[in-house]
Formats: structure tokens, sequence, C-alpha cells
């Protein structure tokens, strides 16, 4: 069962893609022969599979889904938009029947409607039509290899006017896919390859023999040109037989020169319909499956490449200094070209990793639809912003976070029907999930119109519970952010669904992990809005940018507690080391400059800052001499040169040609208080 | 020993067919997930019957079947077609090529265990 899921959802996911990909041709109505033949057997694979699994459901629906694909590729219906809304639909609910299973979700009459669709759609334009294959004078053995698809292609290329060629072509045991790739890559750049039929050699144990059906617009010549190898013969099909005038078929072939063997290469003129061809090959969608590591490695790659551009930059800099100036600015200039380019490929990377947000907004649909249905409140969702963008890992990390939100905002936001009209409201509450950027991160937002959080119930609670010692100057704002405290749930009984003794602490907790905030808007009696904000990527950070002894540094923003104005007087020094009172607890204090051995060439000002960082209940304080305010950092490691430099995580491009180093908080926190005793 | 090859690209149905095989004892069984990937085997894995797929990413299973009936080397091992039933004139096809049987999937365990020990006795 787990393999069927696996499989079937590749299935599923596949097709989508590739459905994606025909859209492009639809317009034209002339479709890459490969892709919808790739669609059909997605489909067709996923109704054998579903047959022996006995999932009904799914089959039945496959097997329609099948039917009208088998009906477009082999000709019998053109590709309209509205077929292709219908292929569509019928995906996506095969994709929630396949994701619903043991779910208990049945779609009996959604599949039924589709099953119509479908059928209508596929019997709505039939024409038939005979067969010009015989004219082709194919070998008995090659016609009768041939699945009804592939002699529909065969007639389809006789019907443009192409000739078509068998090729002849002999290959070694060891390495005949490779070769054979190789042959057909280069014909099918112009033309199509319609069937590969092995035979055996003379020699079986060492060779392999195949009977290349080809269809294209050159001649003889030009096709051996393509295939310029030994051990190949090339011979046109049909040209004793052809003769003129017979069909159709045959008419547009004479547009085509009849290939005498001499005649120039390339001559044939193209036909419309070949064009539309070669446009739709181009334009076809062609995806990658790849780990995501291997995107990380990547991401390091480039970061050490900016560091090395920053080293020839520098260089640049220096030689002009030393009086070589005119390969100094040559040098520059390089290096300035380098960067554009290194840019470029940052973004390239980064960009490979970001998926739309509505793949997470289709997994929430279906939590609202089920979670609505235990409760038996009638809610209705509306998504905004699904194509916003986000990296991978991120959209994975949060959507356990997300599903805690909606089943909270449902089970105790939304109020039930019937108190809903006693309240005025309409009958359905509606959650609405919508995402946007926002410079360097994405917003995604979870609204509901429920009855929102009742502040004072909320302020009594943290009380009660003691997560508050008392209420003075606790401002309404204030107070939502208690529900975010470990050990906090409003609701007088705990739900089974938002329970399970995990709350909103966890849900800030997993934002968290990500480098993400959330954030919380309640008006009560009209509904409540959580805010989630996430950085577009992981390797992109917020930092407090700080400045001591000359240097700029970075301090990701997340181990930041507070930062404190302070002069010598507030310094104690107790056993040697310096500290500060802060409120009841002693804080020891580290200066970086002496951390990092560096030498002070201006004597400290008089009045610095004290940046408060925390690890778990590890706190310390930094020295520094300024605060240079917060900014977005793209982390980049330093490489295996600085692997194991204690206090530093990695490098960070200020994007005004500065690259400063990171901090590593903890680990400076280790040594301070391995070093502290 | 029997040897079997199954020649199928999805590897759920290959599991499937699989288990089938291995609930009747003596069947040793080698998978290929193409039919590039039989040809491959074929010269180097003497085999007792081919159970193979219609629609495969590279050659056909029709291919597949006029390639084994045109081997002096193999064409006397049964084979079988199992598929989605595709169409009449594929299964037409497929039998006027030589093939046994052909199965249409979902199949049923109990008939093709019959077959292979009908074919390979």
């Amino acid at each position: 069962m787990e393999d069927f899921l696996a499989e079937a959802e590749e299935i599923t996911e596949k097709l989508s893609t590739d459905l994606g990909g025909l859209s492009d041709c639809a317009d034209s109505g002339e479709c890459d022969p490969d892709l919808l033949n790739a669609i059909f057997r997605g489909a067709h694979s996923l109704k054998g599979l579903a047959g022996m699994f006995g999932f009904t459901d799914i089959q039945g629906l496959a097997h329609n889904l099948e039917n009208l694909l088998d009906s477009l590729r082999l000709g019998k219906v053109t590709l309209t938009p509205d077929t292709l809304n219908i292929l569509f639909d019928s995906m996506e609910l095969l994709g929630s029947v396949v994701r619903g299973l043991g779910t208990g979700e049945t779609y009996g009459e959604a599949i039924a409607e589709a099953t119509q669709r479908l059928n209508a759609c596929a019997t709505a334009q039939k024409s038939g039509e005979g067969s010009p294959l015989q004219k082709l004078g194919l070998p008995e053995k090659v016609l009768n290899s041939l699945t009804e698809y592939e002699e529909h292609r065969l007639v389809e290329n006789v019907k443009k006017g192409r000739l078509i060629y068998s090729i002849h072509a002999s290959f070694s045991i060891m390495s005949f896919d490779q070769d054979l790739g190789e042959i057909t890559e280069a014909l099918k750049k112009s033309g199509e390859v319609v069937s590969t039929l092995p035979s055996a050699s003379a020699t079986p144990e060492s060779s392999i023999d195949f009977e290349i059906l080809f269809g294209t617009e050159l001649d003889r010549e030009a096709v051996l040109n393509l295939v310029d190898r030994e051990n190949i013969d090339v011979a046109q099909l049909g040209t004793a037989s052809a003769a003129p005038g017979v069909s159709a078929a045959s008419v547009a072939h004479e547009s085509a020169p009849v290939a005498p063997s001499t005649g120039p290469v390339m001559a044939a003129p193209a036909t419309p319909a070949g064009q539309a061809d070669e446009m739709t090959a181009k334009s076809m969608s062609r995806t990658v499956r790849v780990d995501i590591g291997k995107l990380d490695d990547l991401m390091n790659i480039v970061g050490e490449l900016v560091l090395s551009h920053s080293t020839v930059a520098a260089l640049a800099i220096r030689m002009r200094l030393e009086g070589f100036s005119s390969l100094a600015i040559e040098l520059g200039k390089a290096a300035k070209g380098l960067e554009r380019k290194l840019t470029e490929l940052q973004k390239g990377v980064m960009e490979i990793r970001m998926i739309p947000v509505g793949q997470l907004f289709e997994k929430m649909s279906r939590i609202v639809r089920k979670v609505s249905r235990e409760q038996g409140k009638k809610v209705d969702l509306k998504t905004f912003g699904a194509d916003t963008e986000l990296d991978k890992l991120i959209i994975e990390d949060i959507a356990d976070p997300m599903v805690h939100i909606i089943r909270n905002a449902i089970d105790h936001g939304l109020e039930t029907s019937e108190d809903r009209v006693a309240a005025g409201k309409p009958e359905r509450g509606t959650i609405r999930l919508s995402s946007y950027q926002k410079g360097n991160h994405v917003v995604i937002e979870v609204s509901d119109d429920g009855r929102g959080f009742n502040i004072e119930k909320v302020k009594k609670k943290a009380l009660e519970k003691g997560l508050i010692k008392t209420l003075e100057g606790v401002s309404d704002r204030d107070a939502l952010d208690f529900i975010f405290l470990p050990g906090f749930s409003t609701a007088d009984t705990v739900s089974e669904l938002s329970g399970r003794g995990v709350g909103m602490d966890v849900v800030k907790n997993n934002i968290a992990a990500v480098s993400g905030m959330v954030d919380i808007e309640s008006e009560f009696g009209k509904g409540s809005r959580i805010i989630i904000t996430l950085p577009i990527t992981l390797a992109i950070i917020k930092a407090l940018l700080i400045f001591t002894a000359g240097r700029t540094y970075a301090i990701p923003i997340t181990s930041v507690l507070e930062t404190i104005i302070a002069t010598d007087r507030d310094i104690d020094t107790v056993e040697r080391k310096e500290v500060y009172q802060l409120r009841e607890t002693t804080l020891p204090l580290v200066r970086l400059e002496r951390f990092f051995g560096v030498t002070r060439n201006t004597p400290p000002p008089a009045e610095f800052y004290v940046v408060v960082v925390g690890v778990a209940e590890k706190r310390l304080g930094v020295i520094v001499d300024d605060l240079m305010g917060q900014q977005d950092i793209v982390i980049k490691s330093l490489g295996e040169m600085f692997k194991g430099y204690r206090g530093i995580t990695g490098a960070a491009d200020l994007g005004d040609q500065r690259t400063i180093l990171v901090l590593d908080v903890g680990g400076i926190i280790g040594e301070a208080f391995r070093s502290g005793g | 020993m029997k040897k079997i090859l199954i020649v199928e690209d999805s590897p759920t149905m290959r599991s499937l067919l699989v288990s089938t095989i291995e609930a009747i004892d003596g069947y040793e069984i080698v998978e290929a997930a193409s039919g590039f990937e039989a040809l491959r085997l074929l010269p180097r894995v003497p085999v007792d019957l081919i159970i193979t797929d219609i629609n495969m990413p590279d050659i056909n299973g029709l291919e597949l079947v006029s390639f084994v009936r045109g081997s002096e080397n193999y064409r006397h091992i049964p084979l079988f077609i199992i598929s989605t039933e595709g169409s009449e004139r594929d299964r037409e096809k497929g039998l006027a090529l030589g093939a046994n049987e052909y199965l249409v999937k979902p199949f049923d365990p109990a008939r093709l265990q019959e077959l292979i020990v009908k074919y390979t006795a």
C-alpha cells in the first residue's frame, strides 16, 4: 500500500507538471507528441497500479483520463483550451483521490462528474481515416510491432509531407542504449523518431541491431550526415510505390522534394505544420528532480566564490596603490564583471530552490475540508498569492505549524453556524490564506472571521497559570503574545484536534527554527489573523551589524536579546573577569577585539554598547564600540580553510563591496564560559 | 530453478509480479525496468520465461516480442504480455508477433501462476 501511494503520488505529480507543459502548445493546437505520450503513459500506469490494488475509484478515473489522452495522441481529438481544462480538473481530482486514500474521504460525485466530462470530450470529435501506411512498403516485421500510437505518428509524418526512412544500425551490446540515444537525439533535431525496433544481429552475444523509423524533410544524404557512424544504413521507404495524387497524404508528399539522392541538403521547404512542430519542441517544459543538499553545496560554492572575488578586488586596489595603475584598472574591471556574473549565479541557485506557496495552500485546503467536516462547521477557504515563491525547505518545515494554526482557527476561532447567525454573521465561516513578498521576506497570513480572542480572558488565564506576575502595564497587544507562551491554552475544553498537548509555543518555535517570526492580531467578535514572516530562503537572515576596533561584524538577530548603552563605570571586575550588573543577574562580558586578538588603533570610546546575546539559558554581554543597525544578510560559508575558526560562522556580503564576518554566538558563549569557569 | 525475466517500468507493478511468482516454488526472478535493460540482460542471463509490459519508455513490449521471436537464440522462450489493455489491436498484434499469452492488468495472480507453471513445465 505504501509502495502504491509513493508511486501513485509520483505519477500524479509528474502528470501535473507535464500537463503544464501541454498548456503551452494548446493554443497552437500542435503538441509535442513525446510529451503527450508521456502523459498518456502516466495515466495508463496509474490505472494499472490502481487496478492491482483494487482502488476502483482511481482506476476508473484514470481509465477515462487515459481514454481522452489516447484519443488526443492518436489525433482523434484536438487539444483545445477546453480539453485542457478538463484534463487539468481531472488530474487535480485524481491527485486528491490518491492523497485522500486512507482518510476515508469519498469522491464519488466528483469522479462521476469528471468521468462524464472526459467522455463527452473524447467522443465529441472523432474522425475516421484510412491508413496510408501500406504505401510505405514497410517490412511486415516492423509494421507488426508498431503500437497503435506509433502507427498514428507514422501516418501523421506522412501527412505532413515528410519522408520516412528506415535506418538500420548495429551497436555493441555493452553500449547500445547510449549509442542509440545519441543517434535518436541527433535525429530528433530534424524530425521525429517514430519507433526503434531491436533485432538480433549476426553476433547476438556482442552486438544488437536496431531498425529506426524516422520521419523528416531531409533527403537521404542529409540523414546520413546526421548519423555519421559506422554500421549504419539509411533507406528511404515508399519511394517506389508512392504514386503521385493517390491520396491527400501523397499530395502533401509532393510538395517536399521526392529526394533524389543528389539533391541539395536541407532543400525541403518547411511546411507550416513542420514549423509549429519545431516551436513546440522548443517550448516543451522539462523538469529535473534534484536533492536539495546538492543545491546547498552549490550555494556554498557560490559563497566561497564571492569571497575569492573580494580577494581579487582587494588585490586590484592594492596594485593601484603600489603603482601598477593600468594593470590594476584592468583587473578591477575584470573583477567587476566577475561580480556581476556571481550575483546572477547566486540568484539563479536561489531561484531553483523556490517553489510556489500554492503547494502548501493545496495541502492546507485538505486540512480545512477535513477539520471542518469533523467539527461540523461550514467553512469556506479563500487563498491569495499562491504563486508567491519560497524556499522548498521552509515550505516543508512550516507545513506542520500551519496545520496547527488552521486547526486552531476552525476549532476555536470559528463559531458554529447557529452562533454565527445569532451574531449577525454569514452562516459559513471563512478561512483566508494569503501570501505576499515583502523585501527579503515572505509573509503568510492565516485569518478567520470567527470570534476572535477575548483579551481579558487571555490576561486572566496568564495570571492564573502564573505565566505573568501582574497585569499592570500589560497592553492588549502584549497580552495577545501570551498565547505563544508554553503551557497556555484559552479553550475551556481541550479539543482532540488542536489539543494533544501542543500549543502555540511549539508553533512559534517551529517557525523560529527557520528564522521566521509569528505575530497575532485579533479583534474580539470579528476574528483573528496570524501573520507568519519568513525569510525567502534559509540562507538569508536578519543580523545586527556592530562595529568594534575598526571592524564591522554581524550577529544573527535571533540570538540578540537586548542592547545597553554603558560606560566604564558600569563594568565591575569579579575574579579578574569583567561583568555587568543586569537587573538581578551578573552578566559576564567579552570584548570582541580581545576575543579575536585584534589590535586597536584608536582608544575605545567612553560610551559603548553591551549587546546581550543568549543561546538556550546562557547569557553573555558583548562589548562593542557602536551599533550599525539591522540588515538582511546572506551567510556564506568560509570554506574548508577557515573551518573551525572559533567564533566565526561565516561571512556576509553587505552589497556595498564590503564583506564582513558573521559571529558564531554559540561558539563565543561556549568559549567565554569555559575560560570563565 | 527456472528463471523468469520481468520487463516492467513500474516498480510497484514489478514487485507485485515478483510476489505473485515467489508464491510458487522453484522460480528465480530477473527484473528489468525497461526494454533496453531486457535487451542487455538477455545475452548474459539465460531465462526460461519472459513477462513484459507494453507501454514502456524506451522500446515498447511489442518490439521486444518481435526481437525475441526474430532472434535465433531466444525465439523458443515463452513470452507473456501483461498490459493494461490499451487497445484491442495491440493485443492482436502481440499474439500475432508470437506472444504466448496476453494478460490484462489487473491480472489474476492465480491465473498467472497457472500459466507460468504450464509454460515452464
